[in-house]
């Protein structure tokens, strides 16, 4: 067992967990944070995206012991808290406005990538939205209304950065 | 873009041009309990309904539900494709005190299933000691631990001892017919004598993957009275029910199913959670705990069920304008081991063998046979892909010979109004086929691109004379193509499947004022607890957001019936808006000429709770015959037509699909975004089936099982694919809707061969067009070909006259 302190969605984590444990099963079963999704287990399919210091990573395949002492954000950290509840940030709007979510899979990785573009400055290019989310598998949507959804999130370009 | 017939008004609104989707900055508006959105949420139709909850990670799906002091159980499974199961032996070396372990031998019910109602059940729950093992990853034992240390632990103290038994994998050396047909209309042989050209061909696919992002879950509690309750991802709860009564030899009361927040099903979430289910209960009943089996990727790939793999064979007679004279089909489904949907797919291949056209004289026969494969079952499009991909390509082959075009003489021969099938339906109303065609055509100036394109391959300019292709660079020489199909599908199960579910569908305002939808079907993505709500408030004459969709659990819900065959629109639509329409009538004959809407709320106070059900009654028209296979097999078909466009590779064989216009025609819209996301999704996995899809089959085991190597098309692979609706309202039901989900899964693979073609000159006609067999066909047109250019004109040369 090693003792793992890390940042998930700006609240601190401390816990005891096997080194090798899935920051995966960590997330879903140590800390209840059960919007990543475990989709293949191989890191093929995106569902289990998470931002790990600014970047996507598939945590089926990172070990706790690498989050120690890093910044993760899940899809539950998309959404501002406040006293009335919490509110979509424009990205998680534009998935409702268009219909970028069916099955609801997919979506939290999804997410994540789309978030990471858009927070590096991404905008409404098609190809370059195709790039962003080539490493999240969608087998409802066709991708259509989710590259719509990024791109409408990306004109309207309201997001407060990292929030 | 939604269209209407001209002369149809539909029963519900709809939107002409849609506004670009977009949120409004203003205050927060709450959009579900405890989430909102930073101003007004502008979009069309209603949001769906577990939207947010899908979007910040709070919709619960099987397994992220918790029960406390659950176990985990896990599947002992075949590693050959045919062998008598000898024995079962637990290493004694291992504490096994704290480990079930289930055998056949421990069912208390009955040990076989049976897809479902009228099928003969012949699938083992678990293959009995001494019995025989009939496909690769087959249930052998069950077991069930504490923790997944335990689990793995176990797992590897279990030696299953078989004995080889020789097994079968080709369709066409199977002696075991699960089901078969012959229908027959008109004289083939008069046909055949009058026609000016018979072309004959083969035509092949393979197993596709449903491949729903979230696996097979399942949750079993043990209940007090000695039942069970399952939570789980999965289609259809009144399958799992009676599945569990038989198995556990449990009464209705004592088996309860919920669904779980389902992450896709596409068909391979509508027989398959039977089994798993009554596994999961097996091992909880046993060691009295919650457990839960939640399948890994490779689990699924390899012991689900998949695709049927076809062939089918097509002799045509057709006049010299391109008229059908005389159609012989031949077609023939690999079942896999056991029957599960095989009969119920094979009827739907059947009915859709001939494709959308005329033609007076038809005879098609068709069996679905058993392989050593693992059971084939229902996967979107459910059997008509694999015969509308055919007819289709040969219609295509044809038009080639007779040097018509793919447009032309599809307009020459698709069906009209009051046309005949070959099971002697008239196609009395709502047949829309030329105008989805006519609108796909449209949309891209069909005869004009394909102008460009053939000249292009007659000259043997390749790219260079075509738009942009992403392929395209000097020392890649690619070709452009485009192709066009169409086809037609029934809503609703074939034949008398409605009668056999008799399905009830219930409306209810409780004694709070609360009205809400009462039915069994789920969500799975598709927006049933979206749509269903919209249809009843619009008979109810209140906004939609005032109705309630109850959860899909068998203690609360009726069977209104499973979610499939695109029947969840139409038919169980239809019935709820007669429900809603008895409530209304109701509430309305004592409010004092309120309509309902003002009157509601004030009713449930002073009168207490009422509820109005509907239950199916048989369409008008002809009844089916199931032996005979004549009558009207559906009360309505819908009609959808895709143009693609691709890019051939001409040194690899890589096909990119670039993009697809796919029109469909759904009756009546209920929710455009929730329909065009339907037809967008299904095209895209038409487009896998067409050009990556592939599963390999080695002595009878999938070799593929994992995402790494079985792949589906990325955001990067998927073409921009355009929407059409088309709306030609079915008159059958109150709110004109027809079926929508399976159509657009039809028409893609045959389109995008059909591309391929037009770009190389070369037919594809087994699925999918890898580069490997494209590259095959390049070698073989470029051998066929004096000018030893491929993509330069050659083709195969259509069959000779009789």
């Amino acid at each position: 067992m090693t003792a793992i302190r890390f940042l998930v969605n700006g609240a601190p984590v401390e816990l005891e967990a096997p080194g090798m444990r899935r920051l995966l099963d960590v997330l879903r079963e140590d800390l209840g944070l059960t919007g990543t999704k475990e989709g293949c287990g191989e890191g093929e399919c995106g569902a289990c995206s998470v931002i790990l210091d600014g970047e996507v990573v598939v945590s089926c395949l990172v070990p706790a012991c690498q989050v120690d002492g890093r910044i993760i954000r899940t899809v539950e950290g998309l959404a501002a808290r406040t006293p009335d509840g919490r509110i979509l940030d424009d990205l998680q709007a534009a998935f409702l406005a268009t219909g970028g979510a069916q099955c609801g899979m997919c979506t939290p990785g999804m997410l994540l990538s789309a978030r990471v573009y858009l927070d590096a400055g991404g905008g409404p290019d098609e190809d370059a939205i195709r790039e962003a989310i080539a490493g999240n598998l969608c087998r409802c949507t066709g991708y259509t209304k989710i590259i719509e959804a990024i791109a409408l999130a990306a004109e309207t370009g309201r997001r407060p950065a990292g929030a | 873009m939604t269209s209407r017939t001209p002369d149809r008004p539909g029963a519900l609104s709809t939107v002409a041009t849609p506004p670009r989707p977009a949120v409004r900055p203003a205050e927060a508006v709450i959009i579900a309990p405890g989430i909102a959105v930073r101003g007004h949420l502008i979009t069309r139709g209603p949001i769906r309904r577990e939207g947010p909850a899908k979007l910040t990670g709070d919709a619960q799906y099987a397994d992220d539900l918790v029960f406390p002091g659950a176990w985990y159980g896990a599947t002992i499974r075949s590693n050959l494709a045919r062998a008598r199961f000898l024995a079962l032996e637990l290493d004694p070396g291992f504490d096994w005190s704290n480990v079930v372990v289930i055998t056949a031998a421990d069912i208390p019910g009955e040990p076989l299933m049976g897809a479902v109602k009228g099928l003969t059940p012949d699938q083992p729950v678990l293959v009995p000691l001494g019995g025989e093992i009939q496909h690769h990853s087959e249930p052998l034992a069950l077991i069930a631990a504490p923790d997944r240390r335990t689990l793995r632990a176990a797992r590897r103290g279990v030696t299953v001892r078989t004995e080889p038994l020789p097994p079968v994998f080709d369709p066409l050396d199977s002696d075991k017919v699960f089901v078969s047909h012959d229908v027959v209309a008109g004289d083939l042989a008069a046909g055949f004598a009058a026609a000016d050209m018979v072309l004959e061909g083969e035509y092949r696919m393979g197993h596709q993957e449903q491949l729903y992002i979230e696996n097979q879950a399942m949750i079993a509690v043990p209940t007090e009275d000695g039942g069970v309750t399952v939570h789980g991802s999965l289609q259809c709860p009144y399958y799992v029910h009676p599945a569990l009564m038989r198995a556990l030899a449990i009464d209705a009361r004592q088996a309860r199913v919920v669904q779980a927040e389902t992450g896709g099903g596409f068909g391979g979430k509508e027989e398959y959670p039977s089994l798993l289910a009554v596994h999961a209960s097996l091992l909880a009943l046993k060691c009295r705990k919650p457990v839960r089996m939640i399948y890994e990727r490779h689990e699924d790939i390899a012991a689900t069920t998949k695709r049927h793999p076809a062939v089918v064979r097509h002799r045509t007679g057709v006049l010299r304008d391109g008229t059908l004279v005389a159609q012989e089909i031949e077609v023939i489904l690999d079942g896999g081991a056991y029957c599960t949907l095989s009969p119920v797919v094979l009827g739907r291949s059947t009915t859709h063998a001939g494709g959308p056209y005329r033609c007076p004289n038809v005879r098609i026969t068709s069996r679905a046979v058993r392989t050593n494969t693992p059971p084939n079952g229902a996967f979107r499009g459910f059997g008509a892909p694999q015969v509308i991909f055919p007819v289709e390509t040969h219609l295509n082959r044809i038009a080639e010979a007779l040097g018509i075009s793919p447009l032309e003489i599809r307009r020459r021969n698709v069906y009209r109004l009051g046309d005949v099938t070959p099971t002697g339906q008239v196609l009395s109303s709502s047949v829309a086929g030329l105008e989805v065609l006519e609108r796909a055509a449209e949309a891209v100036d069909f005869d004009a691109a394909r102008a460009v394109t053939q000249q292009a391959r007659l000259t043997g300019q390749g790219w260079d004379s075509v738009a942009t292709s992403p392929l395209r660079s000097p020392d890649r020489p690619s070709a452009s193509g485009i192709g066009i199909a169409l086809a037609w599908h029934g809503c609703g199960f074939t034949g008398s499947g409605e009668l056999r579910y008799n399905s009830i569908v219930t409306i209810e305002l409780d004694a709070t004022g609360q009205v809400r939808v009462l039915a069994a079907n789920t969500e799975m993505g598709q927006g049933t607890r979206t749509i269903l709500p919209m249809i009843a408030a619009q008979a109810l004459g209140i906004p939609s957001d005032e109705v309630e969709y109850a959860p899909q659990d068998t203690a609360l819900v009726p069977n209104s019936g499973p979610t499939v065959a695109s029947r969840t629109a139409t038919i169980v639509g239809g019935l709820l808006v007669n429900a809603a329409r008895q409530l209304r009538a109701e509430v309305e004959a004592r409010s004092g000429g309120r309509s309902f809407a003002k009157a509601y709320r004030e009713d449930a106070a002073r009168h207490g709770p009422s509820r109005a059900s509907a239950q199916y009654q048989p369409f008008p028209g002809q009844p089916f015959d199931e032996r005979a296979f004549t009558g009207d097999p559906y009360p309505a078909w819908g009609w959808a037509a895709c143009v693609a466009r691709v890019d051939v590779d001409l040194d690899t064989g890589e096909v990119a699909v670039r993009d697809v216009v796919a029109v469909d025609d759904a009756g009546v819209v209920v929710h455009p975004i929730l329909a065009e996301g339907q037809v967008e999704g299904g095209t895209l996995q038409a487009i896998g089936y067409a050009t990556i899809e592939e599963m390999k089959v080695q002595d009878g085991r999938y070799l593929n099982d994992r995402l790494a190597t079985y792949l589906i098309p990325t955001a990067v692979d998927a073409p921009r694919i355009t929407a059409i609706m088309v709306e030609s309202p079915f008159d059958g039901v109150p709110h004109g809707a027809k079926g929508l989900g399976e159509m657009p899964m039809d028409v893609g693979a045959p389109a995008v061969i059909a591309a391929i073609h037009d770009a190389t000159g070369i037919w594809i006609d087994r699925l999918p067009a890898t580069p490997e067999r494209v590259l095959a066909g390049l070698t073989a047109s470029a051998g066929a070909n004096e000018s030893g250019r491929p993509g330069s004109g050659g083709h195969d040369r259509p069959g000779g006259r009789p």
